[in-house]
């Protein structure tokens, strides 16, 4: 949890918006590392968190995320924290001569045309909570890292944003949960994008979905060691209720967290 | 500290030393020491060295164990290809396995050509220390007329670490049979393996050709039956298990990404790459490929397949350019671009402080060096090189000697 960034948007474990789709995007850079912010936030706030780690494995948030002052291991214990582990399931899916044995998680990889659904039912099954068991955690939310793999996995953009959107009707509206996304992109800005690339497609369609926008990049003047890159947040107006309001930052991790900053007001600059 | 995180440091029977912290108590047995590999500095990851010391510095110490590095093959394959051949050197150096998989070469062939190792010690630290030495008689003259810039560092164009982690080879001579045939290599050539139909699953188009998932499944076959997954109870020694992937994505392995801009197979490289680092997670093993990336048309998938590994470099050779002739780069053989590195159970990872990188390979060395051009001594001011200088955003003259023609200085 890094506390400039929650200073910037408002909130602290206490005291969050329900229903409220982030989306993390970033191109041509890391932004994993807010991620690693969401997924403490949250767990720190006492929210039940599914957690889609499709690209990395679970032992990769838990040694960060101990760094960061919270425990995976534990809350995965306790069943606050559900996991799945993309790449370990992957990979029975990929080789030939398994047979499924029985979750359809991963089928996406099996059969790229088929869409989502799997992964979906996945969240749907999680996200709700257990039943008459101890119910002691808060809204549930789902950190999913990244939506954009299943693009170069032969997922179509039309289906994961079918997934994003089902997503949001189940977490955001029904069970006035929150999720955060990550979908990275290749910027192309040289010339006019033909339809082959997918995450600029995906990545408007979820602009449009979301509540609120960290778009990160490097900087437009170049590489620089001090500063990492730049965070736009944007807040999206809803049905009247606010403005759109952008506000841009400059950031720089460290080994314990990410400091923000004003455009020029690196501490290596002044 | 340490009571956070002893209870994250405690090895089990079945985790991996790629997933401790760099806090581990040194009584504790259990401690893994494999041979040839080594804790980073920076997080503790275990990390082997890729054979070449220069690229080790320039990717952050080495490469970690259980990821990937891809490297975009030049034009001519060749210095990627030799890239490659250290890397396998190496690991029969340390004693690792090997896995060589090629479409083109059988990979006995690519073992034969192995570069010898240098194994006297008193080659190697010569070189920093010839450096050091040709640094000494000038400051003894200390600077009287830039005397600000006296107490600042010299600048060191070629990178290396202090600590000696890695060999030195010898292009010039092969690895004697007897070292080679005492590392366990296993090979995938893949005319030896390719099916004779292929027949379409039955639920539809299945996302990866024959080809990547016949190599795919003979490499967690290799793995598993070795015993890198942790299958095998620990009656052996572990060891690390070296893949070298060469020129994946080529028409060879029946990819038509080289061939079209619109591939039919496109996701198929990445499908294998995703399963690729599946298996290397959940493994003590390493792996290299390369990837002839200057055939590959649209841009947006070959940022696909780099997002796919953890660290990926691309090697652009002068030869056959004409920057071969240009007297900026005679020094060189090819500039080295280092376009991702992994973040690896943290949240930084060891960033260059330079990414103007320029390589050579001599013959006892493959040196990576940071690109840095002359200064300008020339009276007469001759713009005739500004169009040959593509890519480096300098403004200047070749050289004072260059003699170039046209030179358009005006005269009063």
């Amino acid at each position: 949890m890094f506390a400039e960034l929650n200073s910037i948007l408002n909130t602290s474990p206490d005291s969050f918006k329900p229903g409220e789709f982030i989306l993390v995007s970033d191109k041509h850079t890391d932004a994993s590392f807010l991620i690693h912010h969401f997924l403490s936030f949250y767990l720190r706030a006492g929210c039940k968190v599914c957690f889609l780690g499709l690209v990395q494995s679970f032992s990769h948030y838990s040694a960060i995320s101990q760094r960061l002052g919270v425990s995976l291991t534990q809350a995965r214990e306790k069943g606050q924290l559900v996991f799945l582990e993309g790449l370990k399931e992957s990979l029975g899916v990929l080789l030939q001569g398994e047979t499924s044995k029985g979750t359809r998680t991963m089928d996406f990889l099996r059969d790229p045309s088929s869409g989502l659904r799997g992964l979906y039912d996945f969240v749907r099954d999680n996200v709700r909570g257990a039943v008459g068991g101890g119910e002691e955690w808060g809204t549930p939310v789902l950190l999913v890292d990244d939506l954009s793999v299943v693009l170069s996995l032969g997922v179509s953009v039309g289906a994961a944003l079918d997934f994003s959107h089902y997503c949001r009707a189940t977490v955001c509206s029904e069970l006035q949960g929150s999720m955060v996304m990550l979908v990275r992109c290749e910027a192309e800005d040289e010339e006019e994008e033909s339809d082959d690339e997918g995450s600029e497609r995906l990545l408007r369609g979820l602009i449009h979905q979301c509540s609120l926008t960290l778009q990160v990049q490097g900087l437009p003047t170049g590489y620089c060691r001090d500063i990492h890159g730049q965070v736009e947040v944007c807040w999206r107006g809803q049905c009247d209720r606010q403005q759109t309001q952008k506000k841009l930052f400059q950031y720089k991790v460290h080994d314990k967290g990410a400091s923000f900053f004003a455009r020029g007001m690196s501490s290596a600059v002044l | 500290m340490a009571a956070p995180n002893m209870s994250v440091g405690k090895p089990t029977a079945d985790r991996l030393p790629c997933n401790t912290t760099s806090f581990q108590k040194k009584s504790r047995s259990k401690l893994v020491s494999i041979p040839g590999t080594r804790p980073s500095i920076q997080n503790g990851q275990l990390i082997v060295s890729t054979g070449v010391t220069s690229l080790d510095y320039v990717i952050g110490g080495g490469l970690a164990v259980g990821t990937l590095l891809l490297i975009e093959e030049d034009r001519y394959d060749s210095y990627s290809r030799m890239l490659l051949k250290y890397f396998l050197a190496e690991g029969v150096v340390c004693g690792h396995e090997l896995y060589v998989a090629s479409a083109l070469d059988h990979p006995n062939d690519i073992l034969q050509e192995l570069p010898a190792p240098i194994l006297d010690d008193i080659a190697s630290p010569k070189t920093v220390e010839d450096q050091a030495k040709s640094c000494d008689p000038e400051s003894q003259d200390a600077m009287k007329i830039a005397w600000r810039y006296q107490h600042l560092p010299k600048v060191q164009t070629a990178l290396a670490s202090s600590s000696r982690f890695g060999h030195y080879y010898d292009v010039s001579k092969t690895m004697d049979p007897e070292i080679c045939q005492a590392a366990r290599c296993h090979g995938f050539y893949l005319p030896e393996h390719s099916t004779a139909v292929t027949s379409p699953t039955a639920t539809g188009q299945s996302p990866m050709p024959e080809t990547y998932s016949s190599l795919l499944n003979n490499l967690q076959e290799v793995v598993h039956r070795e015993g890198f997954d942790g299958s095998v109870p620990q009656t052996k020694s572990r060891n690390i298990l070296r893949i070298g992937l060469h020129s994946l994505g080529s028409a060879l392995w029946g990819d038509d990404l080289c061939c079209r801009e619109n591939p039919s197979h496109g996701h198929a490289l990445t499908t294998f790459l995703y399963g690729l680092r599946a298996m290397l997670r959940s493994s003590l093993s390493v792996a290299v490929v390369t990837v002839p990336s200057h055939l590959i048309q649209n841009r947006a998938l070959m940022g696909n397949v780099t997002r796919l590994c953890d660290t990926a470099i691309a090697l652009e050779s002068f030869r056959g350019s004409e920057r071969e002739t240009n007297p900026l780069y005679k020094d060189y053989h090819g500039l080295l671009d280092v376009r991702q590195l992994p973040y690896l159970n943290c949240l930084v990872c060891d960033l260059p402080d330079n990414k103007d990188l320029a390589f050579k390979l001599k013959r006892k060395q493959f040196t990576i060096e940071r690109l840095h051009l002359p200064p300008d001594l020339s009276e007469t001011v001759s713009r005739v090189s500004r169009g040959e200088l593509t890519g480096t955003a300098m403004v200047g003259s070749s050289g004072c000697g260059s003699g170039s023609t046209g030179n358009r200085h005006l005269d009063f």
